[in-house]
């Protein structure tokens, strides 16, 4: 830990040194870049109450779900339970503010209510009162009605959470019900596979029994674009594929001569630009949605890949290029104008860049000299960065959360190449695979 | 093997019971007195013959010999090829073919034979002439990959002879065509590496264009680090994984 904090005061006191900051600045740019203050609202999360012994189990697993999507959540202080009073309200006429507010609880908001379940169908009331006014409205009040499964009753604390965090941060919508596309060799094959953003629900989308890369969540969310090897569609070599959520079925694209790969979205979902050989040397081209139309954006020599488009102003397109001799970042306008080298404050490799959905963060992959890959992030107008792992393995491939305050990424940490997610100030990492091997996540847009 | 004819010993059996009805038979004959007839000479006995091989069964070049014995004959010979022989011996035949000899022992009494079968093992078949090789493992024995420094795609001294090398074997068979496959080792990203591959590749085909072989009959592509020859984590195994690899592509 001491290392860590060293080295990361030491990185950004050599970013300041170039850059003219003081790193006093820096912590309050970055915590407000990612939208998590320091003073966050604690909560409580009283045990929902089973109106049945049938109902128990998902009574349980109601609360669990949404205690673990408010603790990760990243602007809100969840109280642990073990400081909670022993009676839990199950309606708001049970609610006895005072004990929430007292020490150990501190709580200034309760998450409270209760699950009746038949075999037809699980009922859920659930309510955050704001206990410090509570004789105000309720802030969250919600009847979830669904199929007593155990899926239902995660999507409806999802859904609980995220309204609660919707509320709790002025409207930026929480990422409880978002999925994550990844890739799995667990059944051998290269396949793009799919999971909540908890880790729960994994499951495949492809079964082209070969290579597939890189996936990537359309705007929309109705689309995985992703670089294939498919010898059994008669592909020889690597192109992009283009999978639908909708019909659960590739969608075509035409199939272009060379290496093709890392497709990623305009903002408005009508362009793709990816990496292609197609006339020599692997340069980043733009078509439109259905791959017509190819124009060439760079060309220069070395091979260009990974690009990463601005999801907020659309101008700007972030890319990894070898044509300084080793890979490293660019930023060019979205046209193939104006193209500038990222400047690091030291050498190594630098790969994987990913745009915040706010436009104004790039995270990316930076594998310093005599060190290891580890996640960065760079304020891109003021070029200030901040690391986010270190001394755990390999960490590659960041791709954002919607609300701009995680990331979910690969990792070596645990002995095998897996997913995990964390904050975008590095805390709270988790692992959210461990079947096999996996890589390259990316969070989908909605 | 030894046989005695049996229409032989049946022709013998006749003559003995003609010549008794012939002594005893006609006693009765109402015949005019005539003096008795002077007793016939005693029948000559039936000749017997044995032949015996010592070894019936001989390896192609070895021999064989035969023996035989014999009563009661004047004459003998043994067919094929021994021709006549004496009453009683043994000569070394060595037959190029499994043969059956006979030997015919004659005499005043009639005649008798007897058989030896020699066979003869055919040797081994003689090791079929030597075929062509067939296409893939000329292949194996004549193309060589190119191998690259880290995060490199220039064609390095040995793989301009290694090409070189691919490059004679392509030009002396037209017939084959071949795919370029450009591997990287792991320690790059999986993205940058499919982009590093691509041009290792490239390198690779522009290297034998250069060298006089269409481009036509080369095509390419990159793995990146998705197919790793070796999978561990040394540098003799990144140095194999980092290579412009030839797969016959007909």
């Amino acid at each position: 830990m001491h290392s860590r904090l060293r080295s990361l005061s030491s990185c950004l006191i050599l970013a300041f040194l170039v850059l003219g900051a003081k790193p006093a600045v820096a912590q309050d740019w970055f915590r407000t870049a990612i939208g998590m203050d320091a003073n966050k609202p604690r909560l409580a999360i009283a045990d929902f109450a089973a109106r049945s012994d049938s109902a128990k189990p998902h009574a349980s697993l109601f609360t669990k779900v949404v205690r673990d999507d408010l603790q990760f959540s990243g602007i809100l202080e969840l109280a642990s339970p073990s400081f909670y009073p022993p009676q839990a309200p199950s309606v708001p006429a049970e609610m006895k503010p005072a004990v929430w507010i007292d020490p150990p609880t501190n709580a200034n908001f309760l998450g409270l209510g209760n699950l009746s379940e038949s075999t037809a169908e699980v009922a859920i009331e659930a309510w955050l009162y704001d206990v410090r006014s509570p004789s105000s409205q309720a802030v969250v009040g919600k009847v979830y009605r669904g199929a007593p499964t155990d899926a239902q009753v995660r999507k409806f604390a999802h859904q609980f959470a995220d309204e609660i965090i919707s509320k709790l941060s002025g409207g930026l919508p929480g990422v409880a019900a978002t999925q994550i596309a990844f890739v799995s060799s667990r059944g051998g094959a290269k396949e793009i596979w799919v999971m909540d953003y908890d880790g729960s629900n994994q499951r495949p989308l492809t079964s082209l029994k070969s290579i597939s890369l890189t996936p990537r969540w359309s705007p929309d969310a109705s689309r995985i674009a992703f670089t294939c090897f498919a010898p059994n569609l008669g592909l020889t070599s690597a192109q992009i594929c283009m999978f639908s959520m909708d019909t659960g079925k590739l969608v075509s694209f035409p199939r272009f001569r060379g290496t093709n790969i890392t497709p990623a979205w305009s903002p408005d979902g009508t362009q793709i630009v990816f990496s292609s050989s197609m006339q020599g040397n692997p340069e980043l081209y733009v078509t439109d949605v259905n791959g017509g139309r190819p124009k060439r954006l760079t060309m220069v020599n070395g091979a260009s890949m990974s690009p990463s488009w601005n999801p907020k102003t659309g101008q700007t397109i972030a890319f990894v290029s070898d044509r300084g001799g080793t890979p490293q970042l660019y930023l060019m306008n979205s046209d193939g104008t104006s193209t500038a080298k990222l400047d690091l404050p030291d050498k190594g490799y630098v790969i994987d860049p990913a745009w915040a959905p706010n436009g104004q963060l790039l995270a990316f992959s930076w594998r310093r000299p005599n060190d290891n890959y580890d996640i960065y992030i760079m304020d891109a107008a003021t070029q200030q960065i901040v690391e986010l792992t270190r001394d755990q393995g390999r960490n590659e491939r960041p791709s954002w959360a919607p609300d701009g305050r995680h990331l979910v990424f690969e990792s070596t940490r645990g002995g095998s190449r897996q997913i995990w997610a964390m904050l975008a100030d590095g805390s709270q990492p988790r692992q959210l695979t461990t079947a096999g091997h996996n890589e390259s996540p990316n969070w989908s847009t909605r | 093997m030894r046989l005695v004819s049996r229409s032989h010993y049946r022709t013998g059996l006749i003559a003995a019971l003609v010549a008794a009805a012939f002594t005893f038979g006609c006693a009765k004959k109402p015949v005019a007195q005539t003096p008795a007839a002077p007793a016939p000479a005693p029948a000559a006995a039936r000749p017997t013959v044995t032949l015996q091989a010592s070894s019936t069964s001989i390896n192609k070049g070895e021999s064989s010999t035969l023996s035989w014995n014999s009563t009661d004959a004047t004459e003998l010979s043994i067919a094929p090829e021994v021709g006549a022989v004496t009453a009683q011996g043994s000569t070394k035949v060595s037959p190029a073919d499994s043969t059956a000899y006979t030997i015919t022992a004659t005499g005043p009494g009639g005649s008798a034979t007897a058989t030896a079968t020699v066979s003869v093992n055919a040797p081994p078949p003689p090791p079929p002439p030597p075929t062509a090789p067939t296409d893939d493992e000329l292949f194996l024995r004549e193309v060589r990959d190119a191998y690259f420094d880290f995060d490199k795609a220039d064609i390095r001294p040995d793989a301009r002879a290694a090409l070189s090398t691919t490059a004679d074997f392509l030009k002396k068979y037209p017939r084959f065509k071949v795919t370029i496959e450009g591997h990287c080792d792991e320690r790059g990203s999986t993205e940058y590496n499919l982009g590093l591959g691509d041009r290792r590749a490239s390198a690779v085909k522009q290297f034998l264009v250069s060298l006089g072989i269409s481009a036509d009959r080369l095509s390419t592509v990159s793995y990146g680090k998705e197919k790793p020859f070796c999978m561990e984590s040394n540098e003799s195994c990144w140095q194999q994984n980092r290579r412009g690899h030839f797969v016959k592509a007909n």
